[in-house]
């Protein structure tokens, strides 16, 4: 088990490397740049190459990639452009709100998906599994931009359920401990601030949970379905078990593997799902700070450690995701 | 009373779109209390959906179900899901054909053991643990104390059969239908389970129904044997009387497609003709008459009816093999 942790994390870090240098190329043969943004169209070329020469882009590439590892190495991803502030702070600033976005999402998808995919199982070709079939498809190929704003429209505009956008409402105080503000709200016992962060989560979280939440119906009906037909379930009902154990610890054990898996690869999808996301509730996390970086003048030190951050988290998900795969199936873990 | 008097059931598979098939049609048996029955025939003769039938087990939706199952004169057709459920596994056991795919591949044995004491016999995990290594032991698992928490695919074979026959036996049932309990293993092995079996019936005093279309299996375990043709029952007759005298076609090739050591050396061995396939529906004749050597005009007017015999058995033919013709 070690040792299979062990090449991973391995893995993990050629991956990173090969990455990095590959985002690292990229950035900078795109069109415009830091340069360009800081001092408008109007500059004259004496300042460009100035300022250029000032934030090192007149050195060859690889020097640059060199420098920007040796600097990474230490925990170090330089300094925002737009801001001036380090990398590390201003996404350590964005991150939380991302994290606690795609949490609640995830817990949604998962929360809902398997409980309504072993009901679409269990009554196959009825009304239920039907609608549910429907709803799926409907679910995934919907964009997400569009049903952002179709739900905030409906929500907010028409309705007065949710608030629009942001993440608390405007003059409320609250602590950050956690950056998580639902969390932190309950930490310091300020619970009217959790209560307005979670009304101001439901309908992003929502809107991000639509695509997981349909895969998951989407396989765990198809793997239930499997696991019925198998001999062991009609061995637990010739025992005269309960329903309950039968589904909980006959049925549901074993279908639950390969979704397992799909909460994993899902990992990428919630990522660039948050993106759109973000923009449309004006949630000011990760996705936000994309989008920005990018516009807002090709903000190459944030853009790296972003994709470099998307990258990792993505394959530490996958690794945990494999190593529950061991806790669940004995058969994996002989190997 | 008899323990088990099952009585024209009938399961007729019924899809929507497609024609009714009727794959056990009006079977009638009896099992006595500590008595051994066999239920003998090819593939898709209807004895594992009998099997089923008799312990709830077939799907809910699909098919349709008549006739009467009492045991111990209570209809188990007519029982709620729920009282059905209490006898399963308690008064009633089955156990199956392939033994790896019949055990839960991620829950230890010992679990799987010690459910169905938790279940019916109202234990708590520990002692129900402890009584399954005593179970495991008495099945002739070595070591049962490491078994409780292996899983089925660390275990041979032989020993997963073992396991199943002490899930099975936990609660002493009754009854206990095997299902080919031994078709997916070694020979070797095939013989030791048989033994255990008759081991553990005889010690318990639980009445079992054999199911196999191995004719070496009825000849050591059965005391009555049924055997079934195209869903129906086509001869029953104690395990002696079949062995020297089968009278159905059916039955008499079957016991002549079995090598046996005391036959003359190059004598071919006996095959009955074609396959299921060629059977034609009851109610045009008897389904076995296109395979039929004995075959006269009559079989292909009508069933011909389940009729008591001289030596106390039933059979279902018109023109039998006559009782002269002893086997080879």
């Amino acid at each position: 088990m070690l040792r299979v942790i062990v090449r991973r994390l391995l893995q993990l870090v050629v991956t990173l490397i090969a990455l990095s240098a590959l985002i690292f190329i990229w950035l900078r043969n795109l069109p415009g740049g830091p340069v360009e943004a800081l001092l408008g169209e109007r500059a004259t070329p004496e300042r460009r190459a100035l300022l250029t020469k000032a934030l090192g882009y007149d050195q060859p590439i690889l020097v640059q990639y060199g420098k920007f590892m040796q600097r990474v190495v230490t925990g170090d991803f330089g300094n925002s452009i737009r801001s001036g502030d380090p990398v590390t702070e201003v996404i350590s600033r964005a991150f939380p709100a991302t994290i606690e976005l795609a949490l609640a999402a995830m817990i949604i998808a998962v929360g809902l998906g398997v409980p309504l995919g072993y009901l679409a199982a269990r009554w196959r070709g009825r009304f239920l599994d039907n609608l549910t079939i429907a709803g799926t498809l409907l679910g995934i190929s919907i964009p997400i931009f569009f049903l952002g704003y179709l739900l905030k429209d409906v929500f907010t505009q028409n309705i007065h359920w949710f608030p629009p956008s942001g993440r608390l409402t405007t003059g409320l105080d609250n602590t950050n401990v956690t950056g998580f503000f639902v969390l932190d709200g309950l930490l310091t016992r300020e619970f009217d601030a959790s209560a307005d962060a979670l009304w101001h989560l439901i309908l992003p979280a929502i809107t991000l949970a639509t695509i997981p939440l349909a895969v998951i119906v989407r396989i765990t009906r198809a793997s239930v379905l499997d696991v019925l037909n198998e001999d062991y379930v009609r061995t637990a009902e010739a025992k005269g078990l309960r329903h309950r154990t039968i589904r909980g610890r006959h049925i549901l054990r074993n279908a639950l593997l390969p979704v397992v898996t799909t909460i994993g690869l899902q990992t990428g999808a919630l990522l660039s799902g948050a993106v759109l996301t973000e923009k449309v509730y004006n949630w000011g996390g990760i996705g936000t700070l994309i989008t920005d970086s990018i516009t807002g003048g090709r903000d190459y030190p944030v853009l790296q450690a972003i994709i470099l951050l998307a990258a990792l988290i993505f394959v530490v998900v996958n690794l945990l995701v494999d190593l529950s795969y061991a806790f669940i199936d004995p058969r994996v873990r002989v190997r | 009373m008899s323990l088990l008097d099952v009585r024209d059931l009938s399961v007729v598979f019924q899809r929507r779109g497609e024609r009714p098939f009727t794959a056990v049609d009006k079977v009638s048996f009896t099992v006595e209390p500590g008595q051994t029955v066999g239920l003998v025939g090819e593939s898709g003769c209807g004895k594992s959906v009998t099997s089923l039938a008799i312990m709830g087990l077939l799907p809910k939706r699909g098919n349709k179900v008549t006739g009467e199952v009492l045991f111990e004169g209570t209809d188990l057709l007519k029982l709620r899901p729920d009282d059905m459920r209490d006898r399963r596994g308690r008064e009633i056991s089955m156990i199956f054909q392939d033994p790896l795919s019949s055990l839960n591949p991620v829950i230890p044995i010992g679990i799987q053991v010690a459910e169905v004491l938790e279940r019916h016999q109202g234990r708590d995990r520990k002692q129900a643990l402890r009584e399954s290594r005593e179970l495991l032991d008495a099945v002739g698992i070595p070591d049962p104390q490491r078994r409780l928490s292996e899983y089925p695919h660390q275990i041979s074979g032989g020993m997963r059969q073992r396991a199943l026959i002490a899930i099975a036996l936990a609660c002493k049932p009754r009854l206990l239908i095997a299902d080919e309990p031994t078709t997916a293993l070694d020979v070797t092995i095939q013989a030791q389970i048989l033994t255990l079996l008759k081991q553990l019936v005889d010690e318990t005093g639980t009445a079992l129904v054999m199911i196999t279309h191995d004719l070496g299996v009825v000849a050591g375990l059965c005391d009555t044997v049924n055997v079934l043709y195209g869903g129906k029952v086509v001869e029953r007759a104690r395990r002696h009387e079949l062995f020297a005298h089968a009278r159905h076609p059916y039955t008499h090739g079957l016991l002549n497609s079995v090598p046996r050591l005391d036959s003359p050396r190059g004598e071919r061995l006996h095959a009955i003709r074609g396959s299921v396939s060629d059977n034609i529906p009851w109610a045009e004749g008897c389904a076995f008459a296109p395979r039929c050597d004995n075959v006269v005009d009559a079989c292909l007017e009508g069933p011909p009816p389940l009729e008591p015999t001289a030596t106390g058995g039933d059979l279902r033919c018109n023109n039998p093999v006559s009782e002269e013709v002893a086997v080879r």
